[in-house]
Formats: structure tokens, sequence, C-alpha cells
């Protein structure tokens, strides 16, 4: 398999070692284990984008692969956060709970701590009881086991559903974005048992490990993105590269036939939806402990529609560029939404990026998708040689037939 | 004899409109059969119901010695059992080889566990580079399907047909737009499926379907007007009227 393997996805090696050299090269720049050239935050900023690398990919997997648009996957993204989120607030409670009573002259009783944690976490929305749905929260295997299976789950039932009625198309989109909508508005309500619009908070601080400085832990979590990200990589690369990529690339341009090949073409797509939304729940569950917060508001609609924008601006239909758009688009925002971006005065408006920053992300869109249909993946493209054929018009093939010129350009 | 497939008293309609009526079918196991008719005569409707795209109204569809009966199974499943389609326009994967586009349809699991796993056998790959000496496509097997001309497209679609190795082949117009020389060829191909495999040929054009020299059904409205060899119903009023009169 290695062999063939690698041949087959030449940009697999470029990408694990780049992603390395950026792994290293930032750990010897951080406050941590090196010179301190680069601030924690930001060290924490890049750890997050990692993160949103991933579910970009899952993004192309499934949109870019297969050809199913879902507005949904930042949902799954959410929801792996929430999943961790449960174990780490429960988990850090506790121990400051635990704490504090045992300075009390008599011993506190199970009940007694598990009410106190109660009253802790769910003070904010006036309720100190735990919801069902906490019932795993104290055992970190469960809760890792839930990152998973929860998201999975949901994605196994929506699909199942959407694809056995053969729900294609626009109509797809608009029905994953329901699914998003609806589970923000459910995540909003204080007695959904997720703190409401207050969210799952203080995440940074793994329990038992106040001895750990951020600086040290941004690392970590630096170097355990990096590493999901390189797995995620050479398992999506898996996948597309033999015959099940032929025939989800079937799927995405020739559904019938595929169908009449005698592939079941809506246990594919469910698979593939399946796959792909624990992949992004994977992502989640890394990227919020190192954003500190999760609360409905990530996972709103929009959310999911960015996504689909960094995987069009990247390149769809390769996974190096659901990453380049991931990384690009999701940097240049926070370089032009956290205020570092210069204002340009016009003498009559000034312009101010932090609102303006939407609008050119806007254009820009709107701009790729006409002018540069492969993304920024593309210039590859321009480097390696693998230019559409230049027949100057002519048809490709043999006779009038065959694909033409500006058919085949995509 | 027993038959492959028995089509008896279909009938299907849209809207009120009766796209098939009272339609009976049947062909063996090793045989070649053209089906004719003017347009709107039902000829891609009956294909559709055979291959589990559409439900008829009434009507039974019973295939094989165990006379199952294929209504209500999906088109994937009626495929691996073996019932290969070809569409009227070219369908093949143009993003992809001729090589994946065989690949893709050599008989092997079709669960996508199974599919995720798959590394090409040697069997494998010796079945594909026999497909793509039976089409014609040898040379072409690296290229992107996408770049044929549309003879080749077409050859290549009938070759995917038989990688599926099925017991039946239906074919919706696969000379159309085809030169002399390719029809020719495309004619080539199929008599020498029907050698093994039942082949039911939708065609317009009447020297395509003399040089196939099979049995020929006229469909007309939605069922069938008549049936025999090609002389036999060129000289039956009822299509002289209907068909070829025009």
């Amino acid at each position: 398999m290695n062999n063939s393997f690698f041949m087959k996805n030449p940009s697999l090696l470029v990408f694990l070692g780049l992603l390395a050299l950026f792994t290293l090269g930032v750990t010897l720049m951080s406050e941590a284990y090196g010179s301190g050239l680069v601030s924690t935050s930001f060290v924490k900023t890049l750890g997050k984008t990692l993160c949103l690398a991933l579910v970009a990919i899952a993004m192309d997997l499934v949109w870019g692969y297969t050809g199913i648009l879902s507005l949904g996957h930042f949902a799954f993204f959410g929801v792996g956060g929430y999943m961790i989120g449960m174990w780490l607030m429960y988990a850090r409670t506790e121990i400051i709970v635990v704490n504090s009573l045992a300075s009390s002259p008599i011993p506190a009783t199970a009940s007694e701590i598990s009410d106190a944690i109660g009253s802790q976490i769910f003070g904010v929305v006036g309720s100190s009881d735990f919801p069902a749905i906490w019932m795993f929260a104290d055992s970190l295997i469960l809760q890792l086991m839930m990152v998973v299976l929860v998201p999975g789950l949901v994605a196994l039932v929506f699909g199942w559903l959407a694809f056995r009625s053969r729900v294609t198309g626009v109509y797809l989109s608009i029905l994953t974005q329901a699914m998003t909508l609806a589970l923000s508005l459910y995540l909003f309500q204080n007695d959904s048992g997720l703190r409401g619009n207050n969210g799952l908070s203080g995440l940074q601080n793994l329990p038992g490990a106040d001895d750990i400085p951020q600086s040290v832990m941004s690392i970590w979590f630096l170097w355990a993105s990096a590493l999901a990200l390189a797995l995620t990589y050479i398992a999506t690369s898996f996948v597309v590269s033999g015959k099940f990529g032929s025939v989800i690339r079937g799927i995405r341009d020739d559904e019938a036939r595929v169908r009449f090949l005698g592939y079941s073409v809506e246990g594919y797509k469910l698979f593939v939806f399946v796959l792909t939304a624990i992949m992004a729940a994977i992502g989640g569950a890394l990227y919020y402990p190192q954003a500190g917060i999760i609360n409905p508001a990530e996972i709103a609609p929009i959310a999911s529609i960015y996504l689909a924008v960094w995987v069009a601006i990247g390149g769809r239909g390769r996974i190096y560029g659901a990453v380049i758009g991931a990384v690009v688009v999701s940097l240049v925002s926070t370089w032009f939404t956290g205020g570092q971006a210069p204002n340009i005065n016009l003498g009559f408006y000034e312009v101010k990026w932090v609102d303006w920053w939407q609008v050119l992300l806007g254009l820009s869109f709107v701009l790729v998708t006409l002018f540069a249909p492969k993304g920024i993946g593309g210039l590859v493209d321009v480097f390696t040689g693998r230019f559409s054929p230049n027949r100057k018009g002519a048809p490709l093939g043999p006779d009038a037939g065959s694909l033409r010129e500006e058919e085949a350009e995509k | 004899m027993s038959q492959l497939l028995e089509v008896s008293g279909i009938s299907v309609s849209f809207d009120g409109f009766k796209a098939i009526n009272n339609l009976s079918f049947s062909i063996g196991h090793a045989e070649m059969r053209a089906i004719i008719g003017p347009n709107g005569a039902g000829k891609t409707t009956f294909m559709d119901i055979v291959t589990g795209k559409t439900k008829p109204d009434e009507g039974s569809v019973l295939w094989g010695d165990l006379s199952r009966n294929l209504i209500g199974m999906n088109e994937a499943k009626i495929a691996r059992i073996g019932i290969g389609r070809k569409f009227q326009r070219p369908t093949v994967f143009e993003d992809q080889s001729v090589f994946d586009n065989l690949m893709i349809a050599v008989r092997n699991d079709r669960s996508p566990i199974a599919v995720l796993f798959f590394r090409p056998k040697a069997k494998d790959i010796a079945k594909v580079h026999e497909l793509a000496d039976t089409i014609g496509l040898t040379d072409e097997l690296a290229r992107k399907s996408g770049e044929l001309s549309h003879g080749q497209k077409q050859w290549l679609e009938i070759g995917m047909l038989l990688a599926q190795d099925p017991k039946l082949l239906l074919v919706d117009e696969p000379a159309a737009g085809m030169t002399l020389g390719e029809r020719e060829h495309t004619t080539d191909i199929l008599k020498e499926a029907a050698k093994t495999r039942a082949v039911v040929v939708i065609e317009h054009d009447m020297e395509f379907i003399r040089r196939l020299n099979c049995k020929v059904t006229v469909l007309h409205e939605g069922s069938v007007l008549a049936e025999g060899s090609l002389d036999h119903v060129t000289k039956n009023q009822g299509v002289i009227d209907v068909y070829l009169g025009r």
C-alpha cells in the first residue's frame, strides 16, 4: 500500500513536512519553550486555526469530493466542543468544590458534593440539578466517547432520513441549515441543560493541571491539533485515493450512473456524512479547550456557511485546498477583526476594517467563484504544470462530441 | 422454456397520461432483442420500470429462474442482481480516467466498507484490460474519459455495463450520433455480448437493427404493436401506419 499510496497523494508528504516544520517553528519561538517571539495568545490562535483546517478537510470531503453541500458541519464541530467542555467543566468544578468543602468540620457526603457542583455549574441558569445529559460528565473516557458518538448518531439519523428520501442539491443544504439553526436555538434555552446562552466556560483550565502555565499548555494543544490534522489528512487521502474516492466523485458528477452500476448511493452518502461529522467533532473537541469558552452562538448557521466559503476559496476537491482556505481566511480574518489592520481615512468616511472585513470576504468569495473556481489551491497547478490542456479552443478529443476546452477547465 | 425476464401486464400513467398500457414482454437467457417505436411510445419508461426507477401502477416484473419480483426493489439492488443499463446520452465519469471508470464497474463487493479497503487484484486489472480490448479503448486507458469522442464514450459506457457481468443488458440508443464505422463496431460489441447474455436494444435506426439481425418488438402508445423478425414487423400494416409510414 505504502508505495502507491504516497505516489497517489504527492501532496501528503509535502503537507506533513510543512506541518511538522510549522509546529516545531512555533514551539521554538514560543514563550514556554523558545525565544518568546510568538505570544501565548497567538500560539492559541494558531492551534485553533489548525482545528479549523481539520474541519475544513471534513467539509471538503463531504462537499468537494462527494458533492453534498452540507451547511451544518460546524454544528458537529460545536457539539464536539460541548461534549469535551462538559467534562472539563465538571471535573474542574469538582476539584474546587472538594477543596472548599474539605475545610468544613464535618466531611461532606457524596450527594452534598454533587449538589455543590450542580449549583456551581448551573447557578447562572437558576438551577442546581444535573440534567440527564450530564450523566457521563464525571468520566473523561465516557465523555471522549460522546465526542464521537453524539455527532455521529445525529449525523446518522439526520443523514438517513434525508438521503433515503433522495433529498439532494440546494434542498439538502437548506435542510442542514435548518438542523443547525434548530440545534443552536435549542442550546440557547436555559433548560436545555447546557447553560443556555452562557455556554460552557473556563475550558482552557485543564482539571488538575493548575500548576502548568497556559504558555506550556498552549504548545501542548498546538501539538495535539497538529497531530489530529495530520491524521485527518492521511485518513482523507486514504479515503479519496482508492476506489472509494472514484465512487464518491462519481456520485458528485453523476449520481444516477453510480446507482445503476449497483452502488447504494444513499449508503455512501450516509457513510461520508457520518465520517465527516465525526472528523468535525474531533476538531471541535480540540478547538474549544483552546478557545476557553463555547456557547450556542458558535453553532449559528453562519458558521457553517463560513466553512463552505473557506473550502471554496481554498479550492474544492483537493485536501490541501481546504487547509489553505481555512488557514488563510481565518488568519486574515483575525488580523482584520483584531483591530490590527490600519483603518483607511478617506476624508469623508473612515473605512474601519472590523466592519468592512465582512464585505471584503464576501467580495473575495464572489470573485473566486467567478474567476478562479479552483480557488487558491489552483495556484499549485500553475507550479506543477498541470494546466488544462490548451488546444486553442479546439475540442480535446478526436471529434466534435468530446469534451471542449472550456468544459475541461474545472 | 424458462425466460430470464418476464414483464406482464404493466401499466403506468403520469398525470393521467398512460405512458405504458398493459405491456407484456419477455426475453430468454441469451437473446438479442430490439425495441423500436415512435417518440413517446414508452420505450424509455419501460426501461425505467425494469431498472426500478419508476414503479408501475399494476402488473409484474419477474426475474430469473426463481421468478423474483423486481417491483419495489431499488435501482442499485436490481443492478446488482444482474441488469445493466446504458443511458441514451453517454454517461461516464468524465473527470476520471477510462481505467478508473471500468474499475468502478468491475463486479466486486459494492458495500462502502469493502470498497474503502479495496485494492485491485491481478484479476481485476486483467478484467479491465480485457474489457478495454473488447471496446477498443486499450490505448485510451490512462486518459480522462471526458476527453474521449462521443462514440468512444458510448463504448466506454457499454464496457462499464459488461464489467458488471450482467445477465441482461438494456441499451438505450447506442448508435445515436455515431459514424458508420463506429456503428459497425457497436453492433459487433452487442452481438458478442448477446452470445452469453440477454441484450435489449432500443433504437430508431432501421439499418442498425437490420445489422443486429434479431427479433424486434414494436411499441406504440405504451403497448406492444407487433413482434417478430424485422421483415415480419415491417410488413405489418399497423406498424406501417404508425411508424414507418410517417
